[in-house]
């Protein structure tokens, strides 16, 4: 691939989209998980809500803060994929997310509900970028789990 | 300067298919053949422990180390090569000033002051002396454009204050601070003065005796030197009268269990096997830039600034980050609402480096309200070709940010 159409590849226009109008932008009313995750050595900043249900089930996602357009594109794919899972597959789903992102598993067939994350792949030719990419998972990890320390990419 | 841009190998080459227009030298700075070339024959033929043999490659090692000290004690106008400690860069000289000379010096009630612009590198070591003696931390505020209020900074040189610590250039802004008024002001009130040299040295001449700063810190990468190396310049009566920072072999004359007598100045603050190599690649960035000159240096840099805030203004969507009537090198800006993170991954793509993000200087993006910049900062080897295609660049991103 041309360095162009890598530039293309990563800055693809489900990206840019999702960049531009980050869906659930904003805080939680209700919310009874939250978390933040720092990229502290490019400042992205972003806060992650949950309400996950008495069934164990998350009812609600929402995110706020700034960051690049990789990690907020990322975010905001996050809290449209989700909300409906049961809390007991987010540790497996962060995993397989963050893997793939790294440029492994890539011939994996993914889930259908997780198809719109192929538009984040192209941050695997991109190594300073993966953490972008990654971030809001992290914080997703954290939680769920009720971490108080913000998720941090270093 | 063409003649210049062919001494750096590392120019020479293609990133992602474009030649390579490197513009992050306030972070670090390309070396010249020359210093790289020092640097490899210290370790191909004169490598061995300094001041310790009576050998030949012991000599040698001892020369080249020695040597490069009193190179850059006539570099800054020194009074003494004693003025010259070696350390790891300018963040450990600061260090050195902090404990060694702050931390006895200072108690509750009494305050360090620092400006909005600095560096972190010159905010969190005096937050530790801070921390660790109850003194506070005070800090002169900034205008809109990117100046140190110097009415302001003026105000807050009060009695308690024990030390002044200021950046000659701001790496963020390339603000060029007012540095001899500042000094002469701090001198009339006795108050000591620290200036963080980092983006200083590598721009203008440096003359520590006319300016009159007590402690002058700076880093031989950002000046075409290797990484880990650099120097603390200090008065020779207050370096004599601080405590060793660090215990080791080489700061002692003679060590017994009941008491150890310190080495003379400098190598009081040199304990441990030193980076010799890095040493000889100092000595031969100050031969480089000698060769040239520093008022040539700065001249050709405030044109080529000029011509690059100028190509800059006119690109659609810019805000210039940083606008001080006196600036060198450096300029941050942002560009419509792409993110500056995803705007130096597009600049990389086209073989163009840039500095994204907070440089060091999180309470500056603060202050501006912003996560963080792009910066571009000059070297002796940038042209306006560099700038030129720096713009093309931004056009760039701007077509696929839309």
């Amino acid at each position: 691939m041309s360095a162009a159409e890598d530039l293309r590849d990563l800055y693809r226009e489900l990206i840019l989209d999702h960049a531009r109008k980050p869906r659930h932008f904003g805080k939680l009313a209700n919310a009874t998980h939250e978390a933040e995750g720092i990229n502290p050595l490019c400042g992205d900043k972003l806060h992650l809500y949950l309400r996950i249900d008495d069934d164990a089930s998350i009812a609600d996602a929402t995110f706020e803060g700034s960051g690049c357009a990789i990690s907020v594109a990322s975010a905001s794919l996050l809290t449209d994929i989700v909300t409906g899972l049961e809390t007991e597959v987010l540790d497996d789903l962060v995993d397989t997310i963050t893997t793939r992102l790294s440029g492994k598993h890539k011939d994996k067939e993914l889930d259908e509900r997780l198809s719109k994350l192929r538009a984040l792949e192209g941050v695997s030719e991109f190594p300073a970028r993966v953490k972008c990419a990654t971030l809001a998972w992290h914080a997703l990890r954290s939680a769920i789990h009720n971490d108080k320390d913000a998720a941090t990419t270093e | 300067m063409k003649q210049y841009r062919d001494d750096f190998p590392a120019l020479a080459q293609e990133i992602h298919g474009n030649p390579l227009v490197y513009l992050d030298n306030a972070a670090s700075a390309q070396q010249p053949q020359a210093v790289i070339d020092a640097v490899a024959a210290y370790h191909s033929h004169n490598h061995a422990n300094v001041h310790r043999g009576v050998h030949t490659l012991s000599n040698r090692a001892t020369e080249a180390y020695e040597g490069a000290r009193d190179k850059v004690a006539g570099f800054v106008n020194a009074a003494s090569r004693n003025e010259i400690v070696w350390t790891s860069g300018t963040t450990e000289s600061i260090n050195l000033v902090a404990q060694s000379f702050l931390r006895p010096r200072i108690g509750k009630g009494e305050k360090v002051l620092i400006t909005h612009l600095e560096h972190h590198s010159n905010i969190v070591p005096w937050q530790m002396v801070c921390d660790q003696t109850g003194a506070e931390l005070a800090v002169a505020p900034i205008n809109d454009v990117g100046e140190v209020d110097i009415d302001e900074l003026f105000a807050l040189m009060t009695d308690n204050v024990r030390l002044l610590a200021i950046a000659h250039v701001s790496n963020a802004l390339g603000t060029v601070n007012p540095i001899q008024r500042i000094v002469d002001e701090a001198k009339r009130r006795d108050i000591p003065v620290l200036v963080d040299g980092a983006q200083g040295v590598p721009h203008m001449n440096i003359d520590v005796q006319a300016l009159g700063c007590d402690f002058y810190a700076f880093s031989a990468h950002k000046m075409f030197g290797p990484t880990g190396m650099g120097v603390l310049y200090g008065r020779e009566a207050l370096l004599d009268a601080m405590p060793p920072w660090k215990g080791g072999g080489e700061m002692i004359l003679e060590v017994r269990f009941d008491g150890t007598t310190y080495n003379e100045l400098p190598y009081k603050f040199e304990a441990g096997t030193p980076n010799i190599g890095g040493a000889a690649g100092m000595g031969a960035a100050v031969d480089y830039l000698q060769a040239i000159g520093m008022e040539q240096i700065a001249d050709y840099e405030a044109e080529l600034h000029a011509y690059m805030v100028k190509r800059l203004s006119n690109v659609e969507g810019m805000r210039l980050i940083g606008t001080a009537k006196k600036r060198a090198s450096v300029q941050s800006f942002l560009l419509g609402e792409v993110h500056p993170h995803d705007l130096g991954t597009i600049l990389d793509h086209q073989g163009i480096a840039v500095r994204t993000g907070h440089h060091c200087a999180m309470p500056l993006m603060e202050l501006y309200g912003i996560p963080g910049t792009a910066r571009a900062s000059l070297a002796l080897y940038n042209n306006a070709d560099d700038v030129d295609r720096l713009v093309a660049g931004l056009d760039k991103a701007r077509e696929i940010f839309g």
